[in-house]
């Protein structure tokens, strides 16, 4: 029977795979029969996520995406690609006034050039197949609504999301798809950095409707449908994903 | 050399409207009405270009006074 969620024997390729929400992904891809090259930036943990991929014909590529070279060298690696899904991403929590620019910088060159590029240079490199799919993850911080001294991850996420739209555009003639999801907290390793105390993690989980943070699955989930052949309509969408926070 | 009371002016310096002369050695900065998540992160980011310590959250409740997130400050330089 032809399964429209399906996502067997594509090819995809996922950024930041070492942990949280990208690793995730990998393994849900994984699981339900996609080829993934996985990138990260830490190769122990890299090959933590490879370990852990059902399946073979995956590959893992160390690279630092905050190296403009880097960027280039990974587009060089990979093989023609059905979809790719820019996770890769972090954040500072500075209040405003103590931010530089320099601060800005480092997270715009992660958040935003580095997928720009990449998208870019596969596009150019023809390594994006006719109805592929690209996938950001983005926010809902910069684009639904915004934190506390969380000026240069929203401005990163803002972005993003800009791009979205605009890309959706300019690679509809090539029956490109490009979307993003929007997720609120997700119980990943970005949470224990620490800065927030549990107290307060406590308190910001009652804010929610569903009354928890999200898993890192729930948000593959959302991406292997935007990848899948079930969504060749949907272009320059954002995908909410937050337990319903937004609607406070 | 950290000295105390530069420390508690540079405390004091991440509020608004909480006056000068409320804050001292002792005072119990999580009782201050303008205590909150964002004096919080202002406290961490100032001891961080001030002193060049990392604070947590979880380190910053678990002091009192001023006078006790002084002596961890320094107790981590």
């Amino acid at each position: 029977m032809n399964n429209p969620f399906s996502i067997e024997n594509k090819v995809l390729l996922i950024t930041g795979a070492t942990s949280g929400i990208g690793k995730s992904i990998a393994i849900e891809c994984s699981k339900l029969g996609a080829t993934v090259f996985i990138s990260g930036r830490n190769e122990l943990r890299l090959k933590e996520t490879y370990s852990e991929l059902s399946g073979k014909q995956h590959q893992y590529l160390v690279s630092d995406l905050s190296c403009e070279n880097e960027v280039v060298e990974l587009s060089e690696k990979v093989p023609e690609l059905d979809g790719i899904v820019n996770c890769a991403g972090f954040n500072k929590v500075l209040p405003f006034h103590f931010t530089t620019r320099k601060d800005f910088k480092e997270v715009m060159e992660v958040n935003f050039f580095a997928p720009t590029d990449l998208t870019r240079l596969l596009i150019k490199n023809k390594k994006l197949k006719k109805g592929s799919s690209i996938i950001f993850i983005s926010s809902i911080s910069g684009v639904y609504c915004s934190f506390i001294a969380n000026s240069i991850y929203s401005s990163s996420k803002g972005a993003v999301n800009g791009l979205v739209k605009a890309l959706a555009l300019d690679l509809a003639a090539k029956k490109i798809r490009v979307n993003s999801v929007n997720p609120g907290m997700i119980n990943t390793n970005i949470l224990s950095e620490g800065k927030i105390s549990h107290e307060q993690l406590q308190e910001d989980i009652k804010r929610y409707p569903l009354k928890r943070y999200g898993e890192p699955e729930e948000v593959a989930y959302a991406v292997i449908y935007l990848l899948s052949d079930a969504s060749t309509w949907i272009t320059g969408s954002n995908i909410l994903i937050d337990g319903g926070y937004t609607l406070l | 050399m950290m000295e105390l009371q530069k420390f508690i002016t540079n405390f004091a310096e991440q509020f608004e409207d909480t006056k000068m002369s409320e804050f001292s050695k002792e005072t119990v900065f999580s009782e201050l009405e303008e205590w909150s998540s964002m004096t919080l992160l202002s406290i961490i980011a100032m001891v961080d270009e001030e002193y060049e310590v990392t604070l947590k959250g979880d380190d910053i409740r678990s002091v009192t006074t001023i006078e006790d997130l002084f002596k961890l400050v320094k107790s981590r330089k």
